[in-house]
């Protein structure tokens, strides 16, 4: 996801391919985690297109997201109106105008369970994933595909599926499909370093 | 023998009556006797928070051992049972309000402080509405999605924002967590109020058998419960006193009785000795009963430390008339001794005279008591202790210990020097520490131990309690009326807020707005059709269409003639119990109380408040009556006054026994003889306390002035005995020497073993008036010494 990240995983690409068959190097859902575990973190520009049946057209909004791993989010929303969200630890922190809302995650379960499906991706943490989610990876290296089917009753209420998509350890889109028919598509684009 | 029978006639009446008036007393134990007779509005308010307001209901739980999940288990449990039971008006331990959330949402639109005309115009609409569409797409907008069609313009989010967001304590499975996770923690509002102190301690006790039979049933072994707050320290307190009073009392009675039985060898004198006391005890609470209409529990406990001087009485009657009654003669005693003990009965009474004065009604109680006690003991033992002793009533002789003494008493006489040396010592050393020598707050007098302060300070932090220091109160007649007026202030107090004045306020009509201001809000929406006109205009370049917004238009029409919110429709909700806490009902009409919050300082510390700029706000909202009050500034203020005061009576008290003993002694020479020993006294014990670091409070005051009570009787004794140039040299026979000494022995066993009490209160009298009685006993003796002609 980001430019540090490049440059390790290509180090890395180049280790694991010295030391494996290439033709045999089973590409499963370890290895994208052990890949993603591997990212430490990084600016990315994103782009959000949030589809309402309620609203006629897709609403779409943009910002700019930085990771620092294992626990850190920070997602600026430029357009169309300035919003900070800022994950850290255990702590969500939503900044709106002249609002700000601090939320904790243990006080919101449904709102914990999200969280963890992005930090559990960003991060490569697995068993995160799976205590929440039935996981489900298709595609190759290049350019995979894995979706998360929430096993919990009261997220499931909620959003049916997320799939995130990427390119080796790059992810580059998260689509939320709410279980009202709704859905969200955020894509994402690395900013490369200055 | 007419004389004796008319004598103990009188006595068996007095005794009588005085039984009756107790018998038809009433006694408190609330906190009333710290309290100002004639408050100021803002003491009077304090004093109504003190004894009924929010802060003397507030209940801080914790709850520890076990997990987390059983913990959070308890917490639910507890609060179901609580909020069952009908002791508490409110229970919160984080489990979700629904309740409150339907109760905001249907009342939104006579809640909302942005609905007003403009708002329902088509450009308002299409900002209001637009702005709602831009938050869809923010994680904030989540809950939004599904109230767009019936709430476009977002009034429940504008409520939401209005109850700020400082958020709760950490929920934790289900309960509020401190936010370490290893507490479980509630709080709770009890129904009783601060002044029915029988009735909190009921609930605390059952809170605490609940909780106990909760675990039990959960199986959680090692579950504990906290409970902290104002009715807990105030139980607490009462307790200690009591105990500490009945305890210590009954450990310096003990000593007292043991210490006469060695000396006196006969149980009749001892019950004799004691009856003086007993006199004393029985006037002074009658009288106190007659004049002040109730009896304080502290004016009890101190009237214990009564003993200490009534007893002296017999004591000086007993040992004194030893060599008059060889003679056959006990009426020697009256004309030699009598004199001398009126003296001093009279002089202490001038200093507690001056405490009626006080505007402190517990120190008023503790002068007319001690007066009423001392006249009364001493009467008796003039009038009517000679006719109950039988006729061959003695004591042991002591004129072994008294010859003994009288050696000493000699030899001291060559300290007076260093005493003089001492004395100049002592009143330097107060001098150097004027400033610090008193106590400012009335922390000094707080009975709560140190550990229970810290878990009330940890628990408050961790639920985010608020410490309700600064409040702006507001009264009226009329409910409608205070209401109106706390809207007035709270438009003020928004400005403030804006520019940092203060950090936030709490208002009641938040949550309850006066009836003309929901009124105004209906009138502000447009009927159905008009909106419903105004709609598509309104949505022109927005991705919604009018027809998703029916709901909206229905819910409009509803709200405009929809029942006004009243405190019955909260009912149940935790919005009540802000309603509740905030507006009051009181003797003379309504009392909106507007909590404000303080500024914090670049380091997170909470800075003061600025007075002047809230007097202005009021002003500006055209409620100058309106009251800005700093609780804990006007406690401090509060009880400096009271010392300012004490001190200040105190000193007029030591004038008048001045001006009494000049006019006595009607010699500048005895005058200064009988002084020196109880100024220097004084000086050293308060040079004492301030080298040993204590901080001098009221009952270090009331202390001193025992001491010169006391002393006073010494100091007599031995000028009398200086005076008397015709031979007989009283306080130098060895029976005047030991009666004194044995008074002294009393007193400083009754008032001794209080200075190893834990309640603060009579600590401060026991290390003023224990080691002052002995000086002053000492003091006396040496500067007498050098008149007394050698054998």
């Amino acid at each position: 996801m980001t430019a540090f990240r490049s440059l390790a995983a290509a180090l890395l690409l180049a280790l694991q391919f010295s030391t494996m068959p290439p033709a045999l190097a089973a590409w499963d859902l370890a290895t994208l985690m052990d890949d993603l575990a591997r990212h430490k973190g990084g600016r990315v520009r994103f782009v959000e297109k949030k589809y309402i049946a309620l609203l006629d057209q897709p609403l779409v909004s943009s910002g700019e997201m930085t990771y620092t791993a294992p626990d850190r989010l920070e997602k600026r929303t430029l357009q169309p109106k300035p919003e900070l969200l800022l994950l850290d630890r255990d702590t969500l922190t939503l900044e709106r105008g002249k609002q700000k809302f601090v939320l904790r995650l243990a006080d919101q379960p449904e709102a914990q369970v999200f969280v963890d499906s992005i930090r559990g991706t960003l991060s490569g943490n697995r068993a995160a994933l799976e205590r929440s989610y039935a996981l489900h990876l298709s595609g190759t290296r290049e350019r995979w595909s894995l979706s998360l089917l929430p096993s919990d009753q009261r997220i499931a209420a909620l959003v049916s599926r997320i799939t995130v998509g990427g390119t080796r350890n790059q992810v580059d889109s998260i689509e939320y499909l709410q279980a009202d028919g709704d859905r969200a598509v955020m894509s994402i684009t690395p900013i490369e370093p200055r | 023998m007419t004389a004796a029978r008319r004598a103990i006639t009188v006595w068996l009446l007095a005794l009588a009556a005085s039984l009756l008036v107790i018998a038809r007393a009433e006694f408190t134990a609330d906190m009333s006797a710290f309290l100002p007779k004639n408050p100021s509005p803002q003491q009077q308010l304090l004093v109504d928070q003190l004894k009924e307001g929010v802060l003397s209901r507030m209940l801080l739980i914790g709850i520890e051992g076990g997990d987390a999940p059983a913990r959070a288990a308890l917490s639910r449990v507890l609060a179901e049972r609580m909020r069952a039971g009908g002791d508490f008006s409110a229970v919160r331990n984080g489990e979700a309000g629904a309740h409150d959330r339907e109760i905001l949402f249907e009342h939104r639109y006579l809640l909302s402080p942005a609905v007003t005309p403009e708002r329902f115009s088509v450009a308002g609409l299409n900002q209001a509405i637009g702005d709602s569409i831009d938050l869809l797409a923010s994680p904030a907008g989540l809950m939004l999605k599904n109230l767009l069609p019936r709430d476009p313009t977002g009034e429940l989010m504008e409520l939401l924002g209005a109850l700020g967001s400082e958020g709760g304590p950490p929920n934790r499975h289900g309960a509020w967590a401190s936010r370490d996770g290893q507490r479980a923690i509630l709080m709770a509002q009890l129904r009783a109020s601060g002044a029915d102190l029988d009735a909190q301690e009921a609930v605390l006790a059952r809170l605490r058998a609940d909780f106990a039979e909760l675990a039990v049933a959960a199986q959680v072994a090692d579950a504990r419960v906290l409970v902290s707050g104002s009715p807990v320290f105030a139980v607490h307190s009462r307790d200690t006193i009591r105990s500490e009073v009945s305890r210590l009392s009954l450990l310096g009675t003990a000593g007292i009785v043991c210490l006469l039985l060695v000396v006196y060898r006969s149980f009749t004198a001892l019950l004799l000795g004691l009856l003086p006391v007993g006199c004393g005890v029985l006037a002074g609470i009658a009288a106190v009963s007659l004049g002040f209409g109730t009896v304080h529990g502290i004016t009890i406990g101190f009237g214990t430390t009564l003993i200490g001087e009534a007893i002296d009485y017999s004591i000086y009657y007993f040992v004194q008339s030893q060599r008059a009654g060889d003679d056959g003669d006990r009426g020697g005693w009256m004309a030699r001794f009598w004199p001398t003990i009126r003296l001093g009965v009279t002089t202490s009474t001038c200093g507690f005279a001056a405490l009626l004065f006080s505007g402190f009604p517990g120190l008023a109680q503790l002068g007319l008591y001690s007066i009423a006690g001392l006249i009364a003991a001493a009467a008796f033992t003039r009038f009517v202790l000679p006719h109950l002793c039988p006729a061959s009533f003695r004591i042991r002789e002591i004129d072994g210990i008294g010859l003994r003494l009288a050696g000493i008493v000699r030899r001291l006489a060559a300290l007076r020097w260093g005493v003089l040396a001492l004395a100049l010592a002592a009143a330097a050393v107060v001098a150097s520490h004027r400033d610090t020598l008193w106590n400012p707050g009335l922390g000094g007098l707080s009975p709560i131990p140190p550990a229970a302060q810290q878990l009330d300070q940890s628990l408050r932090a961790e639920l985010g309690a608020p410490d309700l220091r600064y409040l702006v109160v507001v009264s009226t007649p009329e409910r409608e009326a205070s209401l109106a007026a706390a809207e007035r202030i709270g438009r003020q107090l928004q400005a403030l807020v804006e520019r940092g004045t203060i950090a936030g306020f709490e208002t009641p009509t938040r949550f309850l707005p006066s009836a003309a201001t929901q009124r105004a809000r209906q009138q502000a929406l447009p009927a159905a059709d008009e909106l419903a006109q105004r709609l598509p205009a309104a949505l022109r370049e927005l991705p919604l269409r009018a027809g998703k917004l029916q709901p909206f238009l229905d819910d409009v029409g509803r709200a405009r003639t929809q029942p006004l919110l009243t405190p019955e429709a909260l009912a149940g909700s935790t919005l009540a119990l802000a309603v509740d806490s905030l507006l009051l009902k009181g003797s003379s009409g309504w009392s909106v109380i507007l909590p404000l919050r303080a500024p914090q300082a670049g380091d997170g510390r909470l800075q003061a408040i600025d007075a002047a700029a809230i007097q202005r706000a009021l002003a500006a909202a055209g409620e100058p009556d309106a009251l800005f009050v700093d609780l804990l500034g006007e406690t401090n203020r509060l009880y400096s006054t009271y010392l300012d005061e004490a001190i200040l009576l105190s000193l007029a008290g030591f004038a008048a026994i001045v001006v009494l003993l000049a006019f006595a002694l009607r010699s500048p020479a005895r005058l200064a003889r009988v002084l020196l020993p109880l100024v220097t006294a004084v000086l050293l014990v308060v040079a004492g306390l301030a080298l040993g670091g204590e901080k001098l409070t009221l009952l270090h005051l009331v202390g001193l002035l025992l001491t010169v009570a006391v002393g006073s009787n010494y100091a007599l004794f031995f000028d009398r005995s200086g005076n008397e140039a015709t031979g007989e040299d009283d306080a130098g026979t060895p029976q005047t020497l030991a009666s004194l000494a044995l008074a002294n022995c009393t007193t400083m066993i009754g008032f001794g073993i209080l200075a190893f009490s834990q309640v603060p209160v009579l600590r401060a009298i026991g290390i003023t008036v224990g080691p002052g009685a002995v000086l002053a006993l000492l003091l006396a003796a040496i500067l007498a010494g050098q008149r007394r002609p050698a054998p």
